[in-house]
């Protein structure tokens, strides 16, 4: 069982959170050529090792996760908020 | 090679079982292959032997890391059948199960093909009226189904809950009666042997480790039992498709490899002699009884990607709640073994089997949790494909380049999210 250090809640079972998918993808801007988009949207680089991923508390504080791990062993190596203005206003606190 | 038949199973059996000779030969790669197959599973051992038997290509080689039907090959739930509505997968999956009709006889092995029906139970008129639609287009293009009322599907599957405060009361049922089960190991052993006997070489612990290319071609594998040139080659490594791609420094593919868990329980008296599918809205559970009495199901997979063969518990809790709410009396039956695969999970749930940017590298790949049924079927295109170098019509959408031209195949209208596609 995977379990993730939410940085609001504390350890929790991943059965409390969903799957966001790929966190290293970036949408490019709205008017970018369509091979750009075809990229973002279609293609993975899909790695079996360290990938940043999301993940949704859904089932407890609502916050977007951004969580390292590995997917090969499934070790969870960093959880940080997605939002970036939450992420550093956290980092600031420790 | 000996020909499996009624008569030499009775002479063995008086002979103390000694007659038998070995399925398929063990031998030393050769330095030079016409068509090397990476992944010895059930899509590159088919590719092979119709390579073999419909092209007359025979300087064939599949290269295979673990052992034959280790991989997804051997750890399916066996379900096999064509109901599928979109253009495309309906003739494709379609010629797969007449190919599988045939298939004990045309391997000369028992595949233990078991047309047992397929049952998608049905929880809403909204739910009918949609297998109306697709039951009718599969009749109308010449595959078989039928929509069974709830009078109809109580006297075949006696056994279901049909109370109506069910967490998803049933209404009815639609039915593939053609549909059924076969034996997955059989299936691997089978195509193995019949390629074997028309020259394959059929090469176990080798795994591929390195891509060689000059410019736009392959020239050889890399692999752990030497290095191996080829004219052709083709991938058909299920889950681990990205990887080989990377190797060939192809850059990203539309997949993520996501792991599927499969059950079986303590063998019991029979019980079910179909395949049932409970799925519509909440749940997703399939399950059919082994010829040995285990009852094999599985349902969801596990929502997050992962080249780990192994599973996680929510889903196991998850199937076990469909299981009894949907068969109340497989409350206190114990489960005996539960592991789990690793598979291609595609953008709109459907496969490739295309040419790819190299000139001679073609792609089997992006099966999702549905590709056994397909193992035939995609053998036989596969195979083509690679002796002529053009798809045949039948497949020649099942290209990496639709998702830029826009023609996808969703099947299950979910859009391109891997996790989604079933
Ligand atoms: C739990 C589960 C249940 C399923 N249930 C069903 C079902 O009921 N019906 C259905 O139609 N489909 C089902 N599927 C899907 C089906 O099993 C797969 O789509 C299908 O088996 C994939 O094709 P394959 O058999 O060739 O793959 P595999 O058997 O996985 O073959 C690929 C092979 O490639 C080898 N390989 C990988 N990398 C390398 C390398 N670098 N070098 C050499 N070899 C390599 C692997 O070892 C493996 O043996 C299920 C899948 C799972 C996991
Ligand atoms: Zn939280």
């Amino acid at each position: 069982m995977l379990r993730i250090n939410c940085p609001f809640c504390g350890e929790r079972d991943h059965s409390e959170f969903t799957y966001g998918g790929d966190a290293s993808i970036r949408y490019p801007a709205l008017d970018a050529p369509a091979e750009v988009w075809h990229d973002a949207v279609f293609l993975r680089d899909n790695v079996r090792g360290l990938q940043r991923e999301t993940w949704h508390h859904v089932s407890g504080c609502r916050q977007w996760l951004v969580v390292e791990r590995d997917t090969l062993t499934h070790e969870i190596v960093s959880v940080t908020a997605a939002h970036p203005g939450v992420a550093a206003a956290l980092e600031g606190e420790q | 090679m000996t020909r499996y038949s009624a008569w030499s199973v009775f002479k063995n059996g008086l002979t103390g079982q000694r007659g038998w000779e070995r399925a398929w030969r063990d031998p030393e790669p050769k330095a030079h292959y016409d068509v090397v197959i990476v992944g010895g599973g059930l899509h590159g051992l088919a590719t092979a032997y119709y390579l073999a038997k419909n092209h007359g290509v025979r300087n064939v080689a599949v290269l295979e890391k673990g052992w034959l039907g280790g991989g997804n090959g051997g750890r399916n739930t066996t379900i096999v059948r064509s109901n599928y509505f979109m253009p495309g997968n309906r003739d494709f999956y379609e010629h797969s199960l007449t190919l599988w009709e045939n298939l004990s006889h045309e391997l000369n092995y028992n595949v233990m093909f078991s047309q047992r029906a397929h049952i998608s139970l049905l929880h809403s008129p909204g739910a009918r009226d949609a297998a109306a639609r697709r039951y009718n287009t599969m009749r109308l293009t010449g595959s078989d189904g039928e929509l069974w009322d709830l009078a109809r599907l109580k006297r075949e599957v006696p056994h279901l809950n049909y109370a109506p405060d069910a967490r998803f009361p049933i209404i009815g049922a639609a039915v593939q009666p053609r549909a059924g089960t076969a034996r997955h190991d059989a299936v691997a052993w089978g195509y193995a042997r019949a390629a074997d006997q028309l020259g394959v070489d059929i090469l176990q612990n080798c795994e591929v480790t390195g891509v060689r290319r000059d410019g736009g071609r392959v020239t050889a594998l890399e692999t752990s039992r030497g290095e191996v040139r080829a004219d052709k080659v083709g991938f058909a490594v299920a889950g681990n498709t990205s990887r080989l791609w990377q190797m060939a420094d192809l850059g990203g593919l539309p997949i993520e490899s996501h792991k599927l868990q499969a059950f079986v329980s303590e063998p019991l008296k029979p019980l079910l002699d179909q395949v049932v599918v409970f799925g519509v809205g909440g749940a997703h559970f399939y399950i059919s009884q082994s010829d040995k009495g285990g009852m094999v199901f599985g349902g969801d997979i596990d929502w997050y990607k992962s080249y780990a063969q192994r599973g996680n518990l929510p889903i196991v809790q998850d199937t076990a709640e469909a299981a009894t709410s949907i068969l109340p009396c497989l409350g206190r039956v114990r489960l005996l073994r539960h592991w789990s695969g690793v598979m291609d999970m595609s953008m709109d749930g459907s496969p490739f089997i295309c040419k790819t940017p190299l000139s001679n590298l073609y792609l089997n790949a992006g099966w999702n949790y549905g590709g056994f049924k397909a193992s035939p079927g995609s053998g036989w295109y596969f195979a083509d494909l690679i002796a002529n170098d053009r798809p045949d019509d039948t497949i020649a959408h099942f290209t990496l380049n639709r998702f830029e031209r826009g023609v996808i195949i969703d099947e299950r209208g979910a859009g391109p999210d891997p996790k989604l596609h079933g």
